[in-house]
């Protein structure tokens, strides 16, 4: 099987899970399942393959101009972490389904688990180390949400943001070592980075490389001092820290470490960080684990320690120690997963993980006794069962290492762990299993139905068979595994049971012997642990993010204060500055042009202007004369526009007006009618100063633009010149509008659409809020007229309508080659729709609007995107526009454009989205008791029966319109 | 000519901006709207000045057009900020419906709903 299809496996089948929930907890279960096998039988089809030393790829160019490739190779140490990956899945997805109750959704876990093992199946058989980092991510992320799982425990919700938070920031300083890497190499590709180990050891950026990924590896494989995260995230559902922290994620860091083993390993540097890191661990993981009384919290601190033991053997940098670390993580992922999954049985079936409250469960729960027992052993290193082999080779290596000039440091720190370590694994198995039976357990324990046993029986199978007959068993693949980490060949070894009398086998005694005096003297010591001051990592971590949390908020707070105007003023005093230090560095040339003369109406016209403003910024606090005052600005600079030779603009400045002052007279109905004083003389004296200056500059800028010519040749030529010829149109603005910049105006209307439905959904948003009892309630501030849908303006709109229509569609169709055009009629189509609401009131005009606006927009958007489309059928560009003449009698003869196509799309993009806001606005002033039967006195719809054939009724209608 | 416009333009921006500092929602959208004008005045006054010109090509003789490009952004321009005051006025009215206050600074000052 492909190797793409192994990793795309898990995700593909991620949705299955959260689908299948609903045909029930099996269904969903046996989907994870099957999803799972099917990935490991396709990792098994290139099990020969791998034994040969035959490294398997799949390459796929994805970003090749970023060095980004999803590239997949698969070798002896990634098809050793993707069994482990799948297998083990396997196992946890059987015992999730026994494990989970009723209430768990277990559509989500399953979907969180499948995710997560398809990022685990990423890292291990990534060839590519961007990729490698887009997976890494991938557990962080996937890791938060299985962690988390259990939502309404506030220990699961902190403990997933610990480890986020740690693993997360480790993953970045691994994203910045791994960029590193690759600019050394100036190749991401792993199988190339493999090659260059001189290359990568003689850069000056070697340090920092190693301690960046170093950060990343000790994190997420909770080194010290990152394994604070680890004993918190046991928070999670057992399964889940069976499957994350025995077998996969946290083996993530330890993976890299041996993939990157071959460049990275060998110097003094490599030796002391990771072999220095990696023995601390061991010690502390396995000195706290002897007093946690929480099962998990003892098997999480037990893995700590056993994580530290592989980084401290991949620290040493030798042959056989490398061999040792790949045979270890074997045997970790067995003994503790079945340790788990069994802590999980005693929780599950007893109600309670404290070992005090623990004991004598043997004949109670004589399966899982036998299971935990042989397990615990192997985790306490005793023979015949693999645990004892892998220490075995782990204290052998030890006396061939000197730390400084000490040649017994190494080995004597590792008989102390390796005796913490027997103490736990005795203590876990006398004082959950052993002794007297106890009357108190919070539920009664008994063993649990097959499917929960299974799992962790298989793999205590394996623990004694490799155990046993390790060789057979493993030896090929650790041999193709740790050649892998190495790259290299391999001095001989044998995996086997029994090595003579000799030191390493005199240490393991000693190991034992003193496990067993400490289990002894567990309860003394105690005591003495308890009263000694330890740092409390989860109140430091606490601190630590308080810290940076308010340091992040009085940053913030600062810059944003959330006094708008003051961000305005900052902001133009700031754009002021800049453009008074370009006038005085820049250069100007002399002017080119001649100003031309101002006859007398453009005088007028600029006074009225002039005084407009004047008033309406001197008188603005009186909000209903400031809306007229600025509809007076509107409409002389729309008559500048059409006197400056731009008849459409100023034709769409007119009609945009029109609907911009009914949508403020809209809004202005529910805001105050006045505004009132707010800040000082000075303050509006400095924002007069302020403002005077910027109109100042802005006025001399244009000025200056004015009246010299272009620097540069423009390009308007061009449009003046190929309007006709290639566009088939004389309006030159429109030619421009719908061909040469088409896709400038497709990417407008979209934007006016989206304005649009913004404007709808928070109308929704509010009149769906306690906004709604308020609008219902409001009391008009000034006497109603009585007669809401004046006869005169409804008969006169309705006489207008279709009159407005047509002069819609008469500027529509001439627009291509006389001022008009898509714009400018979906803006005056607007305003007849507009003038019925406002004559006949809301109620009205909206029972008669069959087609939803949002559609209108809709279809225009989809319109012109189809004529634009039409193009790629010619083998054209996307919007290039064709026409061509008829000539159909008795018309004239006239131009079809798929311009006037793209057009039509405008039109409608425009009107529905004018409408629509419009509409959204005034649904703010619907009341109740306004529905009138008929908005006027005469029925328009005489072929019903009316109730009442009334013709003076209107007058008594109780409600207004919206102030329209 | 010119004087007229650059003058207009000049104190379209100074009302604007002077109008966009003040501390309640309508007159800063009242002074958006100005700052809108000015901005499409400017842009249009780029394309330098001329009359009885239109872009409208003339088949029938030979005559000077003005230049049609800014025309054509500032025609878009025009549409879009149409958009976009709605939907300002639409956020300013639904944050005085929900809070009966139309200042638009989060200071601490004790407000009145005007």
């Amino acid at each position: 099987m492909s190797l793409f299809l192994i990793v795309a496996l898990p995700f593909l089948g991620a949705v299955f899970p959260a689908l299948l929930i609903r045909a029930g907890r099996n269904a969903c279960s046996w989907s994870a399942g099957v999803t799972t096998l099917l990935a490991f039988i396709g990792l098994m089809i290139n099990l020969p393959a791998v034994l040969r030393g035959e490294a398997v790829t799949a390459r796929l160019d994805w970003l090749p101009w970023l060095g980004l490739n999803a590239n997949f190779f698969l070798d002896g140490l990634g098809f050793l972490f993707a069994t482990l990956i799948l297998g083990i899945g396997l196992l946890i997805i059987l015992y999730a389904r026994f494990y989970l109750s009723r209430e768990d959704p277990m559509g989500q876990f399953y979907t969180y688990l499948l995710l997560f093992q398809g990022a685990m199946v990423g890292i291990v058989l990534s060839d590519n180390i961007l990729l490698l980092l887009v997976f890494w991510e991938l557990t962080s992320l996937s890791s938060f949400l299985l962690i988390g799982y259990w939502k309404h425990l506030p220990e699961g919700r902190q403990g997933a943001r610990m480890a986020l938070a740690v693993t997360g920031s480790g993953g970045l300083a691994m994203i910045a070592g791994m960029l590193i890497l690759g600019h050394i190499v100036g190749s991401y590709d792993l199988s190339v980075i493999l090659q260059n180990k001189e290359a990568i050891q003689s850069s000056p950026l070697y340090l920092p490389a190693l301690i960046l990924i170093l950060l990343g590896c000790f994190t997420k494989s909770a080194q010290f001092p990152f394994h604070f995260w680890l004993p918190h995230a046991m928070a999670a559902p057992t399964p889940v820290s069976a499957y994350l922290h025995s077998a996969t994620m946290v083996k993530a860091g330890l993976f890299l470490m041996a993939r990157m083993w071959p460049v990275l390993s060998g110097t003094p540097e490599w030796f002391y960080i990771v072999a220095t890191t990696g023995l601390i661990t061991m010690l502390i993981g396995a000195l706290i684990a002897l007093f946690k009384d929480d099962l998990k919290a003892l098997l999480a601190f037990s893995t700590v320690s056993h994580l530290g033991l592989v980084t401290m053997l991949l620290g040493f940098g030798t042959e056989i120690a490398a061999v040792a670390a790949v045979f270890h993580i074997i045997n970790h992922a067995t003994f503790k997963a079945a340790l788990f999954m069994s802590a999980g049985i005693v929780d599950h079936e007893t109600g309670t993980r404290d070992i005090k409250r623990l004991g004598g469960l043997r004949h109670l729960m004589p399966v899982t006794f036998t299971i935990a027992v042989i397990a615990s052993l192997s985790m306490a290193g005793l023979p015949p069962l693999n645990g004892f082999l892998s220490k075995e080779m782990m204290l052998e290596e030890t006396l061939h290492t000197a730390w400084g000039h000490s040649h017994l440091l190494v080995p004597g720190l590792a008989v102390l762990a390796a005796l913490f370590s027997a103490a736990y694994s005795f203590r876990f198995i006398a004082h959950v299993f052993l002794g007297p039976k106890r009357s108190d357990y919070p539920a009664h324990p008994h063993d649990p139905p097959v499917g929960l046993w299974l799992a962790p029986a298989f793999l205590v199978v394996l623990v004694v068979t490799i155990g046993l007959n390790a060789q057979a068993m493993v030896g090929p693949l650790v041999k193709v595994a740790a050649s892998a980490v190495t790259g290299g060949e391999l001095p001989y070894f044998k995996l086997k049971l029994w090595h003579g009398f000799n030191t390493a086998l005199l240490m393991s005694t000693i190991a034992t012997i003193g496990g067993l005096i400490l289990l002894v003297s567990h309860g003394g010591l105690e005591r003495v642990w308890n009263a000694l001051p330890r740092p409390e990592a989860k109140t430091i971590f606490d601190a630590v993010i308080r810290a940076l949390t308010g340091l992040s908020r009085v940053v913030t707070d600062t810059l944003h204060n959330g006094a708008i105007s003051r961000y305005a003023m900052i902001f133009v005093t700031f754009t002021l500055a800049i453009a008074v230090y370009a006038y005085f560095t820049g250069t100007m040339t002399l002017p080119t042009r001649d100003a031309q003369d101002a006859p007398l109406l453009p005088t007028l016209a600029w006074f009225c202007l002039i005084s407009a403003t004047a008033m309406l910024t001197f008188l603005h606090r009186n909000r209903q004369l400031a809306l007229v005052l600025i509809g007076v600005v509107g409409l002389i600079v729309s008559l500048s526009f059409n006197y400056l030779s731009a008849p459409d603009l100023a034709m769409t400045q007119i009609s945009v007006e029109v609907v911009s002052i009914i949508l403020l007279l809209l809004c202005l109905n529910f805001l105050p009618k006045t505004t009132p004083v707010d800040s000082s003389l000075t303050i509006r004296v400095r924002d007069g100063v302020i403002a005077g200056v910027a109109g100042v500059g802005s006025a001399a800028l244009i000025y200056a633009v004015m009246i010299r010519d272009f620097s540069f040749p423009t390009i308007s030529e061009f449009h003046l010149a190929n309007s006709y010829k290639g566009g088939g149109g004389t309006n030159v603005v429109n030619v421009i509008l719908v061909d040469f910049r088409g896709f400038d105006t497709f990417g407008e209307i979209i934007v006016l659409g989206i304005a649009a439905l913004v404007i709808f959904a928070l109308t929704e948003a509010v009149l769906a809020s306690n906004v709604r009892a308020y609008l219902l309630n409001r009391k008009p501030e000034w006497p109603q007229s009585g007669d809401a849908h004046p006869l005169m303006m409804v008969v006169a709109t309705r006489v207008m309508m279709p009159i407005a229509l047509m002069v819609a569609t008469y500027i529509f169709f001439r627009g291509h080659n006389l001022p008009g055009g898509g714009f400018i009629a979906g803006l005056v189509a607007a305003i007849a729709y507009v003038m019925q609401y406002m004559a006949s009131g809301f109620t009205w005009a909206a029972e008669r609007q069959r087609i939803f606006y949002h559609g209108i927009i809709g279809s225009g958007v989809l319109i012109a995107a189809a004529t634009g489309m039409g193009a790629w059928f010619n083998g054209l560009p996307f919007l290039t526009s064709a026409f061509g003449y008829v000539h159909l009698e008795p018309l004239e003869e006239f131009e079809l454009a798929t311009a006037a196509l793209f057009d039509l799309g405008v039109f409608l993009a425009v009107l529905g989205a004018v409408m629509l806001a419009l509409e959204s606005l005034s649904r703010f002033a619907w009341q109740p008791g306004m529905v009138t039967e008929h908005a006027m006195d005469i029925n328009p719809k005489r072929d019903d029966p009316p109730p009442e054939p009334d013709p003076d009724a209107d007058p008594d209608q109780p409600a207004t319109e919206g102030g329209t | 000519m010119e004087l007229l416009l650059a003058t207009a333009v000049g104190v379209l921006t100074a009302s604007g901006i002077y109008l966009i500092m003040r501390k309640r929602t309508f007159p800063v959208i009242l002074g958006l709207s100005q700052l809108t004008y000015a901005v499409n005045v400017f842009l249009f006054a780029s394309g330098r000045l001329a009359i009885n010109q239109p872009p409208i090509l003339n088949k029938y003789a030979e005559v000077s057009y003005t230049d049609p490009l800014p025309q054509a952004l500032v025609l878009t321009a025009i549409v879009i900020s149409f958009g976009m005051t709605a939907v300002i006025v639409m956020l300013a009215l639904s944050a005085y419906l929900s809070s009966r206050n139309d200042r638009i600074d989060l200071t601490e000052e004790p407000g009145d709903d005007a």
